[in-house]
């Protein structure tokens, strides 16, 4: 098993926003988590990267616990996180956003070569290499969020909410990319509101409700849910 | 009643206050332009004192840069304003003095068979330790400061921090006094860099002296500056500090340790200052814990001035408030000793006309 959480709380101060969450994936796997805003999706994705400490519970990552790995760890274990809103380094040119995203790695040749590999999935970035990522448009900069993330070669890449703000023709894009990416090999976990999107791309799926699970299955069972289609795609 | 209440405002509009801005602005402009034509009209002073003083305000300038860097790369990182940095400089000047008084002690034969102090007999490796004894021994302190002073705050509201470092500058100044005792100690420089020796230029009938420590100092900013440029935008370490500035979570999400880089960034400010410590020592000679209460507070001015958070800005403002406050007194006619009052005045001025400085981009809520 490539993930495993289990029964994972965390707590905001007073806030219980994840209340016992349990899931896994499979290595190979695409599994979405949909739900509303605020169910609790990106926090289950930073509790993986380490942003924030569970109260209780754990995460496994190919049988062992990293609940105690400092974030910078988990990075170099190959859990690599695109983060909500793209995040991108503002000041900072496309190239040398991408070299952050390598920050784990100090191989020059091995760095230059992956650089070359993701302009080669995105060409638009390799046109604007030498600009600064404040001045990309909004599809642009998640496509260098995602290149980004390509460069710390990760195994798992977790991706929270990557249609945000995204003309649909955009999002069409997007996710052709994240499809090649996993059939490169590479995990993927990825949030979403766009629960249509997510779930046509994915394996399996897991649904949120207010820090909760309430309802998994394969993608396409969930996608004739009844339940699913009246919350999260526009009714019947 | 409430109908009549409701007709007075109770701020102004905010496009009045921007234009009794401009004009309270343009009106000391106008103040200062006319003075100053007023005193150069006497025409007091000649070419050599303009000169004399423009190279002792670069000098003073080149040593307010380096401190004022410190002020800004942690404030970048931090968004706070690090008042003990100041003390970290004391503790530099402090340590490259002991490096020169130890060196004094001590006595060789010289190729000539005459006894000298070592101090005299090498100066290079003289000065060069008590740069790298000073710069490493404030460098610890910046370690230490950020470790015991302001990393279990980390997430605490802003104001708190704040709080530590006046403490921390507090501590540190008594901390000083107590450990080296009250009285003004001087530097021992080695015999090529005496206070004071020179190159002569001769200019308007009169001598000015560019003396060896000024020039040594101004040279020796200028290469720190340099360096510190090129360690940030083209070392990794230089990317990951710009990182964590600009978003420390993504930073982290990219495998950069946040809590190491705030480290070396106080390493690095701390070094720098150790260098504007020992360089005070060099060329002004007088020294006690003291010392870094001025030329810090002085920095924090400059740093404000180019920018805060800018490091262009804080190098840039270091050099304009040291020629300002060297010049300003000549060009307004006023005694000499009211160089202080100039300099903190530019930095009320700045608060009020343009609080992000001369290279400061507008402040983001996050930020302010």
């Amino acid at each position: 098993m490539m993930l495993e959480v289990e029964n994972l709380n965390v707590h905001y101060g007073a806030i219980h926003a994840l209340k016992g969450v349990t899931f896994h994936l499979q290595e190979g796997e695409i599994v979405a988590l949909i739900g509303a805003n605020g169910a609790g999706k990106s926090t289950t994705l930073n509790t993986i990267s380490r942003l924030n400490k569970p109260t209780a519970g754990d995460i496994r990552y190919r049988g062992a616990s990293i609940v105690e790995t400092p974030p910078q760890d988990i990075v170099t274990k190959g859990i690599v996180q695109v983060p909500e809103g793209r995040r991108i380094f503002p000041k900072m040119s496309v190239v040398e956003n991408l070299e952050m995203g390598a920050y784990i790695f100090s191989d020059r040749q091995r760095i230059e070569a992956d650089i070359e590999m993701v302009f080669g999935k995105f060409p638009r970035l390799r046109e604007r290499r030498k600009q600064l990522g404040g001045t990309l448009s909004g599809g642009e900069q998640q496509m260098l969020a995602i290149a980004r993330g390509l460069m710390a070669r990760p195994q798992l890449l977790l991706l929270d909410e990557p249609s945000m703000g995204l003309a649909p023709i955009i999002v069409e894009q997007i996710f052709d990319i994240i499809r090649e990416i996993n059939q490169q090999g590479t995990s993927i976990l990825l949030v979403e509101q766009n629960a249509q999107m997510a779930l046509s791309i994915a394996d399996r799926g897991y649904v949120f409700e207010t820090g909760k699970i309430v309802l998994e299955g394969d993608a396409g069972d969930l996608l004739e849910d009844p339940m699913v289609k009246e919350a999260y795609l526009g009714g019947g | 009643m409430e109908a009549l209440r409701k007709k007075i405002p109770l701020t102004l509009p905010q496009n009045t206050v921007k234009i009794i801005r401009i004009i309270a602005a343009l009106l000391l402009l106008a103040l200062v332009i006319v003075r100053a034509i007023d005193v150069a009209a006497e025409s007091q002073f000649g070419a050599d004192t303009w000169l004399r003083l423009s190279v002792s305000g670069l000098i003073i300038g080149g040593m307010y840069a380096l401190i004022a860097i410190g002020y800004t790369l942690v404030y970048g990182i931090l968004f706070m304003i690090n008042f003990a940095h100041g003390e970290v400089m004391m503790i530099g000047t402090f340590g490259g003095y002991f490096v020169f008084e130890a060196f004094n002690a001590i006595q060789v034969t010289a190729a000539d068979g005459s006894q000298m102090s070592f101090l005299n007999a090498n100066p290079v490796i003289a000065v060069f330790l008590a740069f790298l004894a000073g710069m490493t021994i404030a460098a610890l302190s910046g370690y230490f400061l950020e470790k015991i002073a302001y990393r279990p705050l980390r997430g605490a509201p802003r104001l708190v921090p704040l709080i530590s470092a006046i403490g921390a500058s507090i501590f540190l100044q008594n901390a000083g006094q107590l450990l080296f005792g009250p009285q003004r100690r001087q530097y021992i420089n080695p015999v090529v860099l005496d206070r004071g020796i020179g190159w002569h230029v001769e200019l308007a009938g009169s001598t000015v002296v560019l003396t060896y420590t000024g020039i040594f100092s101004l040279v020796l900013s200028a290469i720190l500056m340099v360096g510190l440029y090129v360690l940030v935008q083209r070392t990794k370490l230089g990317r990951a500090m710009r990182a964590v500035a600009q978003d420390k979570k993504t930073a982290a999400l990219m495998g950069i340790n946040v809590d190491q880089i705030i480290s070396r960034t106080f390493v690095i400010s701390g070094a720098l200052a150790g260098a504007a410590g020992v360089m005070w020592g060099i060329h002004n000679g007088l020294f006690n814990y003291f010392v870094g209460f001025l030329p810090g507070i002085k920095a924090f001015t400059a740093a404000v001035l180019g920018g805060i958070g800018n490091i262009p800005g804080a190098m840039l403002g270091g050099m304009f408030l040291g020629i300002v406050e060297s010049l300003g007194p000549a060009v307004l006619g006023i005694d000499f000793q009211l160089k202080d009052v100039i300099a903190f005045s530019i930095l009320i001025l700045v608060l009020i006309f343009r609080p992000s400085g001369i290279l400061g981009e507008a402040l983001s809520e996050e930020k302010v």
